[in-house]
């Protein structure tokens, strides 16, 4: 593992980058350069500035450099029984830890185990002035000032570099199963909030359009009791099928070039009104459609659901990928990011084009 | 009596008789309060050692009549102060002198429980115990649970991201709540977050949540709700000293459990909870720790016999399953009870709210004892252990001259004591007024510089809730607490006193 602090340099660069208005393009391993929007500038490369900080298992906390491949946290935490809840997920296998907070993407255990922003502690980050900040903590509980820690979680590197992080982290289970069932997915996501709020460990919830999939995780007395309740069909390889969901390595993903999109939606609802081949996931509150698509049109659709719809993958970079936000919620956003980046040198316009 | 707004935060130059001719305009006349008998309940909040009369009291019961007031106090440029049900702890709800402290008490309506999707949508004023009442019939509940939850509202919740003793298993406020549509000091009705589990945009959720105020008023909250566990069980284990109760702390998370609530006392708060509600604590342990197992019953069964073998193996000398949901309730009984318990045996008490890494423990107790020493007050400790939050209550009489202020300098040190172990100068109360002088020990200079900036993004003239929450650069130069860095003091042009 490389471990090195360049934290200093990459400070003083983006401080340069103000003073000369150079935009700046923040990358760790390059693994989610498809998402967002296209951004133009100088590369500012964090991948050399890893290394895990501190691990502290029985605190619950691991603080890690940015460019901290996710790949070594796994193994790290493995080491020690533990995990991070919110599944990250590694697209070819590749992905940073700072990559994976500045997107907050989140794994299928979000739902029930909380996403990228949820187990977010603390960090350090540079502003758009070049100044080296620390925010929140390494403890569970901390109401100091506001919570820039958690803001810059999905920010895409637009209000800061995130060069620290400190994360709260979780024992793995005992074990996990894996169950397919023959039902339809507004059917099978109902039934399996039933069997949630019955106590079942449930932990992952996917339907391919064929199947649905449960993950359960738990106790084995408890995971045997669930299986008795659910039935179902048992995948002998639970983590290369969740681990495929996660990283994006199942063919709906995997094959063809056509544009991937992602719309996020309120529990329990009925997206039958979109049409395609999809992928739910989060147990149907993420939809996953391949194919070529009217971008304000799905987005309308997935407004009125309650949702928000993206282009997460493919498709024109240039233009709009994330759904607006209503136009005084914008104005916020123009605010903040002035309040952070004023020269506006951090990732120019990958989030939204003004920003 | 102490100091509690500087000058500096006093700026405002607000003409009363304009103000009320103007709020007289924007609401019912029912909702506007200017005598100072009548004004007299919000002078304090739940830190009522902290008093300040507002210029008037606004009542509002609309959206739109909060909007009225919030356009004129910017067109006049009037602060504005937001008030629950006033149980802060941290002073945060403190009114202003020269403002109007603004009551979202009249807003106490659940306007929706979504048995089906686990959300329901509240008015600011509602009650937090209030919205687990409403989803019980539903098998569902609120899962934030502040010791103040009989009381305390839900937009106040939001504003102090109030935790309780679920934390460590459930989270804080800011994982509970899904949504709120909140006024912007300019009057602007905004909605942010939403149903579906993330937002597109910055997660300004997160910046409000926690935010004392200081960005915009709340007037609607959508929260998740959660399914009551189908089963649960609670023990009690007794150890014969403190640094033992502490590591076996970690050792029940080391061992891959995560309770539901683990909460830690000392002796002293022990013997004040036993001699109050009779709970049947072991008088003599030196602490003991309360610990909730809930989930299904299957993996209940497999946790408990660990645990209760890994207690032994730490060192627990009295290891006590509750029996009956009687007994459950009673062994949190005396948990619960441990503040007023302490407010019998002592004239007042002052709680302290900070958090550290808890492998510290031992260490951050011994050192406060010495404090507890050196001042001449008396400490007594309950702690959500799981979380490392510590809530020591110094024992004072307010009637004794320089007691308070005694209290008050050593409530400051133990804060401090907690930021030089890795911890923060408060888990779950907020800086409010309280703290305001710690946060200079927390926080270098361009920290506090961001946090002007963020909150100027939201309120441009600075007057939600000035003076609280985040210090200036100039009271954290006066406090004598700046961080000196490489030798040479920040910002030389600040000038000093």
């Amino acid at each position: 593992m490389t471990a090195s602090d360049i934290s200093q340099e990459l400070a003083a660069r983006v401080g340069d980058a103000a003073n000369a208005g150079t935009p700046l393009t923040i990358r760790g391993a390059g693994s989610k350069l498809f998402y967002g929007r296209r951004a133009d500038g100088e590369t500012l490369d964090l991948a050399p500035h890893a290394g895990i900080v501190n691990y502290e298992p029985t605190e619950l906390v691991l603080t890690a450099r940015a460019g901290t491949p996710l790949a070594d946290l796994d193994q790290a935490l493995a080491a020690e029984g533990q995990r991070m809840p919110f599944d990250p997920p590694r697209f070819q296998g590749a992905g940073t830890l700072g990559g994976a907070i500045a997107t907050g993407l989140s794994g299928p255990g979000r739902p029930w185990s909380g996403a990228a922003r949820d187990l977010v502690l603390g960090m350090r980050l540079i502003n758009g002035r070049g100044e080296h900040m620390r925010f929140g903590g390494e403890v569970m509980k901390n109401v100091a000032g506001y919570d820039v820690s958690r803001l810059m979680a999905g920010a895409l590197g637009t209000l800061g570099v995130l060069t620290e992080i400190s994360m709260k982290v979780l024992p793995r289970p005992d074990e996990e199963i894996c169950l397919s069932l023959d039902i339809t997915p507004t059917e099978g996501f109902q039934q399996t909030d039933q069997w949630f709020r019955g106590g079942m460990p449930i932990t992952g919830s996917a339907h391919d359009g064929e199947r649905l999939f449960l993950r359960l995780s738990g106790t084995a007395s408890s995971l045997k009791a669930a299986e008795q309740a659910i039935g179902g069909e048992r995948l002998a390889d639970v983590a290369g099928w969740w681990d495929a969901l996660r990283d994006h390595e199942h063919d709906f993903f995997a094959q063809g070039d056509q544009p991937l999109w992602r719309i996020s939606l309120p529990p329990l609802t009925d997206a039958s009104r979109i049409d395609g081949p999809r992928f739910y996931d989060w147990n149907g509150q993420q939809l996953w459609l391949r194919g070529n698509r009217d971008t304000s049109t799905l987005q309308q659709i997935a407004g009125e659901l309650g949702g928000h719809a993206m282009c997460f993958r493919g498709g024109d970079r240039s233009a709009d990928v994330f759904q607006p936000p209503a136009s005084p919620v914008l104005e916020l956003h123009r605010r903040l990011k002035q309040a952070f980046d004023p020269a506006g040198v951090l990732n120019p316009g990958r989030l939204y084009a003004d920003l | 009596m102490a100091t509690v707004y500087r000058q500096e935060d006093c700026a405002f130059a607000t003409d009363r008789d304009a103000l009320i001719e103007g709020l007289r305009e924007a609401l019912d006349d029912d909702n506007l309060l200017i005598d100072d008998e009548a004004m007299r309940p919000y002078e304090c909040d739940g830190l009522s050692a902290y008093r300040q009369m507002p210029l008037v009291v606004a009542l509002p019961s609309s959206v739109e009549e909060v909007q009225a007031v919030l356009r004129l106090c910017s067109r006049l440029h009037v602060p504005v102060v937001a008030r629950g049900s006033g149980t802060s702890l941290s002073a945060g709800s403190l009114p202003h002198p020269q403002g109007v402290l603004l009551s979202l008490s009249r807003f106490n309506q659940i306007l929706s429980v979504d048995d089906r999707r686990r959300i329901a949508k509240v008015q600011p004023g509602v009650r937090n115990l209030a919205i687990s009442e409403a989803a019980a019939p539903f098998g569902l509940y609120y899962a934030p649970d502040p010791s103040s939850q009989i009381t305390c509202s839900i937009g106040g919740n939001v504003a102090e991201n109030a935790g309780g003793v679920h934390c460590l298993k459930y989270g804080l406020t800011v994982h509970n709540v899904l949504s709120v549509t909140m006024l912007t000091m300019d009057g602007d009705l905004v909605t942010l977050g939403g149903e579906s589990l993330d937002s597109p945009g910055y997660d300004l959720m997160a910046a409000i949540t926690g935010s004392e105020g200081m960005l915009g008023v709340i007037v609607d909250v959508t929260v998740k709700l959660l399914p009551q566990p189908p089963a649960k069980e609670v023990l009690l284990a007794g150890f014969a000293d403190v640094e033992t109760a502490g590591n076996a702390v970690a050792g029940i998370i080391a061992a891959g459990i995560i309770p539901g609530g683990l909460e830690m006392m000392d002796n002293p708060a022990i013997r004040a909870a036993e001699d109050f509600v009779h709970a049947g604590y072991p008088v003599d342990a030196a602490a003991i720790l309360i610990c909730e197992l809930d989930g299904n019953p299957d993996e209940l069964r497999d946790q408990l016999e660990k645990l209760c073998t890994l207690l032994e193996e730490l060192g627990s000398n009295d290891i006590r399953v509750a029996q009956t949901p009687a007994e459950q309730a009673s062994f949190w009984a005396g948990r619960k009870a441990a503040f007023p318990a302490v407010g019998r045996i002592s004239p007042d008490y002052y709680c302290i709210d900070g958090t550290i890494p808890r492998k510290r423990l031992a260490e951050v107790l011994r050192r406060m004892q010495e404090l507890s020493d050196q001042y001449g007050q008396r400490v007594v400790n309950v702690f959500h252990a799981g979380d490392g939050n510590l809530h020591p209550l110094v024992l004072y009489d307010g009637n004794v001259p320089g007691e308070f202020e005694r209290t008050e300098e050593l409530g400051g040190k133990i804060l401090e004591l907690c930021v030089e172990v890795g911890g923060t100068v408060t888990g779950e109360h907020g800086v409010g007024m309280e703290k305001i002088n710690q946060m200079c020990v927390q926080f270098p200079p361009a920290e506090i510089e961001q946090f002007h900036a963020l909150k100027a993004a939201f309120d441009r003239h600075g007057l939600l809730n000035p003076g609280k929450a985040i210090p200036t650069l100039s009271r954290c130069a006066e406090f004598g607490a700046m961080h000196v860095h490489h030798g040479q003091l920040p910002h030389p042009d600040i000038p000093r006193f």
